[in-house]
């Protein structure tokens, strides 16, 4: 009986959160269903979806070269393999070619003006490509960054490039809010944080140098705990970054935050980076429920004083707690209907920090975006990865949403690391 | 007749500590539950279960069901994130060290606890037993 009422309880926490800020949720979305015995993933009317391929392991970050050809970046080497090059011979969708190089584990993968530029969890490298045909020329191999902070914590590299010859580089920071100790109750955080000279921001470097390392790079922003989706907009001509908020609000502050609000705090956030943007972590984090850039309690913090996190940079739009915002993609496409255009997909990896509260995420979503900023609320967009029908714990989702990309043909590809699945996503009327 | 005495000491001896073992065990199991809940849930999760590449699971693990005092130390001192490895896999997060936040007796009960739960069986981890690791990595 109180097991039953405790489901009932979650189910409703999980439709009142997850969706509280979601009122353009699109309602039927059931139309696309992926091939195969795969769980169908949902999409919205007109959308459908086919599985690239499966069992690739922890497939990262994605992109897709001028011919077609997904290269993915694994986090675990798969026969030997970093990289997985993944060939569609019959333009049916599904890979029928799968080859791999490079011998290292990571994250960030993407390409530009003829290179290939993949992350390990300390470096940058670079491979040219032939994007007609897909072919990367593996011995043309160049260390281009190297030495970055890497201490398990949050040590994902993720990568963008502008127009100009810059490659931009996001440093996790291997720590929650730079506690003297961290994720230990009741340390205090350190003043000024030490971490933010070689973590904790996104460094630039220029993409054809070799062997640069923080001497050569510029802390182009700051007060970033740790961004995983990072994209640069050809629009306006700007970085903007996911950051995952800070943990354990609730464990360390129950007489700031109840079991609820631990869940829903902080938020996580989209910024738009200026050069020198300093964003505030670990001093501020974001309320979503007093929606404001707030002092955080390890620095005196009380839910209420907003003291230095005035001059923060603010993020342009917030979302639940602990979601997980792991690709960023600003659509550029023509196949998809016109207010996707130049909007902004998020892959939500999903939650392990809002328990015991029914954990979250695990989607896709979608911002409209006008001018580069945010002209309409978030709505889902591709969903059912986790295959959860009531709470369940993180380990037990099926897939992980983990990277984005975009098709010469404007299909969207979507990465799970959970399993190593991919699906190419496509718009007929 | 010999040979009685010793065995009726035996069943002596073992039949009043598999009475007194399950009750001090309930109760500490119950404890424990509570500091679980409050200081390991948010990580290993509600069920052990952990999150794939951040936390490992507690559900059979040659730490948690193996050696008391290398369990023991690792909630005193915690990890380095990177330290465990679990059929291949490692974890991002760090293990924070509990000793200036718990009790010989939390840390008794929670690990007695995680050692009944969660499909575990295994011994009970007493004061003493904390108390004694303690003081010799101090
Ligand atoms: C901040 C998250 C966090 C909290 C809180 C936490 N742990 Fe851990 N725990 C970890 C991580 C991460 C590791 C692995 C670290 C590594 O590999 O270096 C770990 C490792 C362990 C291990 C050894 C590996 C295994 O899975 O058997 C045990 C046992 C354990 N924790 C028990 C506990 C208990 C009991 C508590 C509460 C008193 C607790 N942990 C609190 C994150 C946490």
């Amino acid at each position: 009986m109180m097991k039953k009422i405790l489901i009932l309880a979650y189910t409703v926490a999980i439709a009142a959160t997850a969706f509280a800020s979601d009122t353009t949720r699109v309602k039927s979305s059931s139309t696309g269903v992926a091939t195969r015995d795969e769980a169908p993933i949902t999409l919205p009317q007109g959308f459908k979806s086919v599985v690239v391929t499966s069992g690739l392991g922890k497939a990262r970050h994605i992109v897709v070269a001028a011919n077609g050809d997904v290269f993915v970046k694994l986090e675990k080497l798969k026969e030997g393999k970093g990289i997985m090059r993944l060939h569609d011979a019959n333009g049916d969708g599904k890979a029928d070619e799968i080859t791999g190089f490079g011998n290292y584990v990571g994250t960030g993968i993407t390409i530009k003006n003829g290179y290939l530029y993949a992350s390990s969890n300390d470096d940058v490298y670079r491979y040219k490509i032939n994007e007609k045909t897909g072919t990367v020329d593996i011995a043309s191999e160049e260390k281009i960054v190297t030495g970055l902070v890497n201490k398990n914590q949050h040590n994902s590299k993720s990568l963008a490039l502008d127009n100009e010859g810059n490659i931009y580089v996001n440093i996790g920071a291997p720590s929650n809010c730079c506690q003297v100790q961290d994720r230990v109750k009741g340390s205090p955080g350190q003043d000024p944080c030490p971490i933010l000279e070689q973590a904790g921001g996104i460094w630039q470097f220029k993409a054809d140098k070799t062997n640069q390392s923080y001497a050569e790079g510029v802390r182009y922003a700051t007060g970033l705990r740790n961004v995983v989706g990072l994209d640069w907009n050809t629009e306006v001509n700007q970085l903007y970054a996911m950051q995952h908020g800070r943990d354990m609000l609730f464990q360390f502050y129950p007489e700031l935050f109840n079991q609820k609000e631990g869940a829903e705090n902080p938020a996580e956030e989209l910024f738009r980076l200026p050069k020198g943007a300093d964003c505030g972590w670990p001093y501020c984090y974001y309320d979503n429920d007093k929606k404001q850039q707030l002092l955080n309690p390890e620095y005196g913090g009380d839910r209420q004083k907003v003291d230095r996190c005035a001059d923060k940079v603010k993020s342009i739009a917030q979302f639940p707690g602990h979601l997980a915002p792991n690709a960023l993609l600003f659509y550029t496409g023509n196949q998809f209907p016109a207010k996707y255009k130049n909007g902004a997909f998020i892959a939500f990896h999903g939650s392990w920090n809002r328990a015991p509260e029914p954990q979250a995420g695990f989607f896709v979503v979608f911002v409209p975006f006008k001018d580069g900023m945010p002209s309409g609320k978030w709505e889902v967009f591709a969903d059912g990865f986790s295959g959860f029908t009531s709470s369940a714990s993180t380990g037990k989702a099926k897939y992980r949403p983990c990277g984005l990309a975009q098709g010469p043909d404007g299909s969207l590809y979507i990465s799970d690391d959970n399993n190593g699945t991919i699906w190419k996503v496509s718009y007929s009327k | 007749m010999k040979k009685v005495i010793p065995a009726t000491i035996i069943f002596i001896i073992a039949s009043a500590f598999a009475m007194q073992q399950p009750a001090g065990l309930k109760a500490a199991i119950a404890r424990g539950k509570t500091v679980y809940e409050a200081t390991c849930l948010a990580c290993h999760q509600p069920d052990g279960s952990g999150v794939p590449n951040m936390n490992p699971p507690l559900v059979k693990t040659k730490w948690v069901l193996g050696d008391k005092k290398a369990l023991t130390k690792i909630i005193l001192k915690g990890l380095q994130g990177g330290e465990i490895e679990i059929d291949g896999d490692k974890f991002h997060n760090p293990m924070p060290p509990m000793e200036s936040t718990l009790t010989d007796q939390e840390i008794a009960d929670v690990l007695t606890y995680v050692r009944n739960s969660f499909g575990n069986k295994a011994s009970m981890v007493t004061v003493a037993e904390v108390k004694a690791l303690r003081a010799k990595l101090k």
